[in-house]
């Protein structure tokens, strides 16, 4: 059948089973923007107030639901604005599209208004990306990209789109979308790894987000048990594996847990899997690998001996690494070690004075194991990677690698769409400040998102930093700002809440929980917290602070 | 160990292709000693000769992170030992009436030959290994090189084995 560009657009979502997308029309657009209106029936666009939220949409709605996040925008500024929203999802492995429209091909290269080269911006920060200039290979750049934001290695991919293929017509025809499933894993392939295993008298197993976007949390605990090690995470693994169970050490790294530091030590066995050893993990790249063995499990095999070099490594999906792998281990018995383990938990520092602290547990205790929590980035997003004991993958949304402040709120409006659900997001002062602009389009579609906002007056990860590196010269870091969030609030037409006293937690997080839509909730915290344990950048394990 | 090393790559034939792979080197910190793309038997394909100099997790780092590009098809590294290598090379030399015959006489001993006459210079046009190309400059140096421009290595590897037959990136996920 005939159909213009804008509509073979249309059309090819429909194909991917897309009926959610995020964005903001403009010139460039105007022709998706008028199928959109076409299609209103099968696709539901969510428009933000800036294109960095609804990128940031996409991103949550992809990261909550394990569907691919589409995100539009039109050329110049609405393409420019996407771009820390894509290196986001880039450097987190989100599957991610990203839709542009551009300036018609003619006026390309000749500096006309609102024109960028996209696809140049965005080369170091997508999977890969297209400018599309042929209608004809308009409908299958649109199903390689979902192919590729989704094998592998997930993450985003950029189309760009220039305005006269919108209109250009041709014929299309549905297909049915190529899906993507991992390689197999031979048994042949663990031998070694079995071999490095049962010889291991102190194994510990890593944890990272590949668990979370294989989907091999159930096969994780199978292994676990049958190797008997406990098991750290990594930020974006939290969730992967159970933070209840014994095993689990908390997360590891710069604000890991004493016992997840201790055991890194102590192991002779180092088992990660689904993680890529970023500097936020090896503190001190030099030293990390030093009188260990360690086995290496990734999909995207560039990871194998990027950071940290391996004893043995193996280039797999996760699970399907388990799937082979746990019918072929002898179950091992590693009784003394799990004893130690359990000592060290015994010493993990219990920061029960800090109110965020206390906030979070109550959080927790108010909503089930199924809730999820998104954070911005700093201390309050440490807090509750440290303190919120999340049992099920794909409830915490956070920006691990690009470290996003102003991730949370478009993040967290993506994920209550995407999942049907109420959304709580945890955030400070100064993220919220980034992007609270979100707040209108939560009010106008009434998302139920609540809004911590942990307020301390002060951007308190880089005050932590200024307090213990640079002799207390708070350099900017006092933010000092008149805000009354209740009022802001109000205005967005949201709810506004205070929390002052610790008396205040729980009465207001029941009341901000039956309220049906969004809510924001000054959390007034006091501004010399601070996040420990710590491991300073380049420093050993051993060197771990857990007082200051 | 710092060495040379030699990776011979099928790219898609498309425009941005270079941008990506020369992104790629800059962004992460790896230097490109030659570059060289050039037509292959099929259409959609070039072929992109890279020369660097590193160590080995450097050469390992820059394979695996050149497969991870949609555009990359096939990479593979080109053994020293088991390849063919060519670059070639355009000397535009000074040379008065009275020393041309010794230019000439150079250039017949490296098999080079002689593209362009004017009454002041020569233009000679040589092919070969790279080493062989530095040691022809090294003897035309002292007539006075006004300029030159070589092309960068391309290899291809000896025998049966075709770079089209290995594996490539996603035939592991």
């Amino acid at each position: 059948m005939k159909h213009n560009g804008a509509e073979i657009l249309m059309n090819c979502l429909i194909e991917q089973k897309v009926d959610t997308v995020f964005g903001y029309p403009g010139g460039t657009v105007l022709d998706i923007y008028d199928a959109l209106y076409k299609y209103s029936d099968k696709i539901k666009h969510y428009i933000t107030s800036h294109e960095q939220g609804a990128c940031h949409a996409a991103d949550g709605y992809a990261r909550a639901t394990g569907k691919t996040g589409v995100v539009i925008a039109t050329s110049g500024p609405g393409a420019t604005n996407l771009v820390t929203g894509i290196a986001t999802a880039y450097m987190d492995s989100v599957p991610l599209i990203a839709i542009t429209g551009n300036v018609i091909a003619a006026n390309l290269g000749r500096d006309s208004f609102q024109e960028i080269d996209i696809t140049g911006v965005t080369m170091p920060i997508t999977k890969h990306n297209y400018i599309v200039k042929n209608i004809d290979e308009l409908a299958d750049t649109i199903r390689e990209a979902f192919y590729i934001a989704n094998s592998g290695r997930k993450g985003p991919v950029l189309i760009d789109i220039t305005k006269n293929i919108q209109v250009a017509i041709t014929d299309y025809e549905f297909k049915e979308p190529k899906k993507y499933i991992a390689k197999t894993v031979k048994a042949e392939d663990v031998k070694n790894i079995i071999k490095i295993i049962q010889e291991s008298k102190k194994p510990l197993i890593i944890s990272g987000g590949g668990i979370i976007s294989s989907e091999a949390t159930a096969n994780l605990i199978k292994f676990a048990d049958l190797v008997d090690a406990p098991v750290t995470s990594t930020l974006l693994g939290l969730g992967g594996f159970p933070a209840s169970s014994k095993r689990f050490l908390g997360m590891i790294g710069m604000h890991g847990t004493y016992a997840s530091a201790k055991s890194y030590n102590e192991a002779d066995l180092i088992i990660a899997i689904g993680m890529r050893f970023s500097d936020r993990v090896a503190t001190n790249r030099d030293n990390f690998s030093k009188n260990k063995t360690i086995i290496h499990i990734d999909i995207d095999t560039a990871e194998i001996n990027k950071n940290i070099p391996a004893t043995s490594s193996l280039t797999a999906d996760a699970n399907e690494f388990f799937k082979t792998i746990n019918p072929l281990l002898v179950k091992k018995d590693n009784k003394e070690w799990m004893e130690k383990i359990s000592q060290f938990k015994l010493k993990d520092i219990k920061t029960d004075s800090i109110m965020a602290y206390k906030i979070l547990t109550t959080i927790a205790k108010m909503t089930d194991d199924n809730q999820v929590i998104t954070t911005d980035v700093g201390q309050h997003q440490m807090w509750t990677a440290q303190h919120y004991s999340f049992e099920k993958p794909r409830t915490l949304l956070t920006s691990g690698g690009l470290g996003t402040m102003g991730y949370g709120l478009g993040a967290a409006i993506g994920a209550s769409i995407g999942k049907g659900e109420r959304n709580i997001l945890i955030t400070g002062d100064g993220c919220f400040h980034m992007n609270l602009n979100e707040l209108a389009t939560a009010a106008k579609y009434n998302i139920p998102v609540i809004v911590f906002i942990m307020n301390n007056n002060t951007l308190g990860m880089v005050r932590q930093w200024q307090k213990m590196f640079y002799g207390c010269r708070y350099s900017q870091t006092t933010l000092d700002k008149k805000t009354d969030y209740v009022a802001l609030a109000k205005a967005f037409g949201c709810e506004g809440l205070t929390i002052a006293k610790d008396e205040d937690i729980e009465p207001i997080i029941k009341k901000a929980l039956s309220i049906n839509g969004p809510v924001v909730i000054d959390c007034k915290i006091f501004i010399d917290d601070n996040v420990l344990p710590m491991v300073p950048s380049g420093k050993n394990f051993e060197d771990i602070i857990t007082k200051y | 160990m710092e060495k040379k090393h030699t990776i011979s790559a099928l790219v898609a034939n498309r425009s941005g292709v270079l941008t990506r792979i020369s992104g790629l080197f800059s962004r992460r910190g790896y230097n490109i000693e030659s570059l060289s793309v050039c037509a292959t038997e099929d259409d959609h394909l070039s072929r992109m000769t890279i020369v660097i100099i590193g160590d080995n997790y450097i050469l390992e780092q820059i394979v695996k992170q050149l497969d991870k590009l949609i555009d990359v098809k096939k990479i593979s590294l080109i053994e020293e030992f088991n390849a063919i290598y060519r670059e070639l090379l355009l000397i535009k030399v000074s040379a008065l009436p009275e020393i041309r015959t010794q230019i000439v006489e150079i250039s017949n001993i490296y098999k080079a030959k002689i593209v362009d006459l004017s009454l002041n210079t020569i233009t000679i046009e040589n092919t070969g290994e790279p080493n062989k190309l530095d040691a022809f400059i090294k003897v035309l140096e002292p007539y006075g090189i006004m300029e030159m421009a070589r092309t960068g290595v391309t290899a291809l590897m000896r025998g049966d084995s075709c770079i089209k037959d290995l594996l490539d990136y996603n035939d592991l996920i």
